[in-house]
């Protein structure tokens, strides 16, 4: 999904490096009002882990592999706005360390994966809450489910960025069609290494989880003791 | 319930195994996306970073021969990296106290 240097034309590189500078600068002041002493090391420790599962490409299809893209993950687990500011970390990272993605088209990069895949789904995972029960188990499924989604919502987001600026020539239906059947089954992956995770820290530590309703009154039970 | 440093040191072991020692394991195949462009055709628009010939370029160490230890010396380097990046912006960003 990192997309390289000339694929996107560099004023569209620009439009889309500038709109996510504006969804950072938002995150910056929402994360500054949310974050506490015990939520800002996990939104750290997010960002670690997604670097990580970024690097472990399975396989979908023939000759086709997809990695966690991690922005619903992150959204449930420490909130939309942390969210969109460790995919950002990671993804800069990546470019400039790595290598991977280029470096002019980070902005469109940051803009699919930082803040469509983050906020579309955190849209989902909300939407998805609504209608479920009020447990814990809720809370996986949802974030699977946004998981998924969110990985076509991304790649919508390049197709985009395509349809505005691409170098090619390619009809930009074709490019639509190829890049949503292919990211929604990378979708599968992500949805279930999504659920793995969100599961494993609801059990362990439910009260760290943003998208837990409940968390505050367990929070209050704890402090008083 | 386990506290939460040692919530935090768990993770970060777990992430530093996953990068580190199962990212060798990773499948090659080109991603989504690449594999999309080299199917329609538009792959060969694409131009090299710019830090293409970076030591750490695609994930292994240059100079190291052996394949495991270079992926995994790259994915543990970018385990600390990103860890020293988003740790300091948001223990930055943190509120001191818990608002009451």
């Amino acid at each position: 999904m990192h997309i390289p240097d000339g694929f996107i034309d560099l004023p569209t590189s620009a439009i889309f490096a500038a709109a996510s500078a504006g969804a950072i600068t938002y995150s910056l002041v929402g994360a500054r009002k949310q974050l506490d002493e015990k939520s800002a090391p996990l939104a750290g420790l997010t960002a670690v882990f997604i670097f990580a599962v970024q690097m472990l490409n399975f396989p979908v299809a023939a000759g086709t592999s997809g990695h966690l893209l991690g922005g619903a993950l992150a959204a449930v687990l420490v909130g939309p706005y942390a969210a969109t500011l460790a995919l950002t970390v990671v993804l800069v990272m990546q470019g400039f360390l790595f290598a991977d993605g280029g470096l002019s088209a980070i902005g469109l990069n940051v803009f699919n994966m930082a803040v469509l895949g983050v906020w579309g789904g955190y849209a989902v995972f909300l939407l998805v809450r609504k209608i479920l029960p009020k447990n814990k188990s809720s809370i996986s499924i949802a974030a699977a489910t946004a998981g998924l989604i969110s990985v076509p919502i991304a790649a919508v987001g390049f197709v985009f960025q395509y349809a505005l600026g691409a170098t090619a020539t390619f009809s930009v239906s074709t490019v639509l069609g190829a890049m949503v059947g292919t990211h929604i089954l990378i979708g599968i992956g992500e949805a279930i290494i999504t659920a793995l995770t969100v599961s494993a820290v609801m059990a362990s530590r439910s009260d760290l989880v943003f998208g837990w309703e409940n968390k505050t009154s367990t929070l209050e039970i704890r402090e008083q003791k | 319930m386990i506290s939460n440093r040692k919530f935090i040191v768990m993770g970060v072991l777990v992430s530093a195994l996953l990068a580190g020692g199962a990212s060798f394991y990773a499948n090659s195949n080109p991603d989504g996306l690449e594999k999309v462009a080299q199917d329609i055709g538009f792959i060969q628009s694409a131009k090299d970073n710019a830090n293409a010939d970076s030591s750490l370029a695609d994930y292994g160490l240059k100079g190291i021969e052996n394949e495991r230890l270079s992926v995994g010396v790259a994915g543990l380097i970018g385990v600390v990296a990103t860890g020293a990046i988003s740790g300091g912006l948001f223990l930055l960003l943190r509120r001191k106290k818990p608002k009451n």
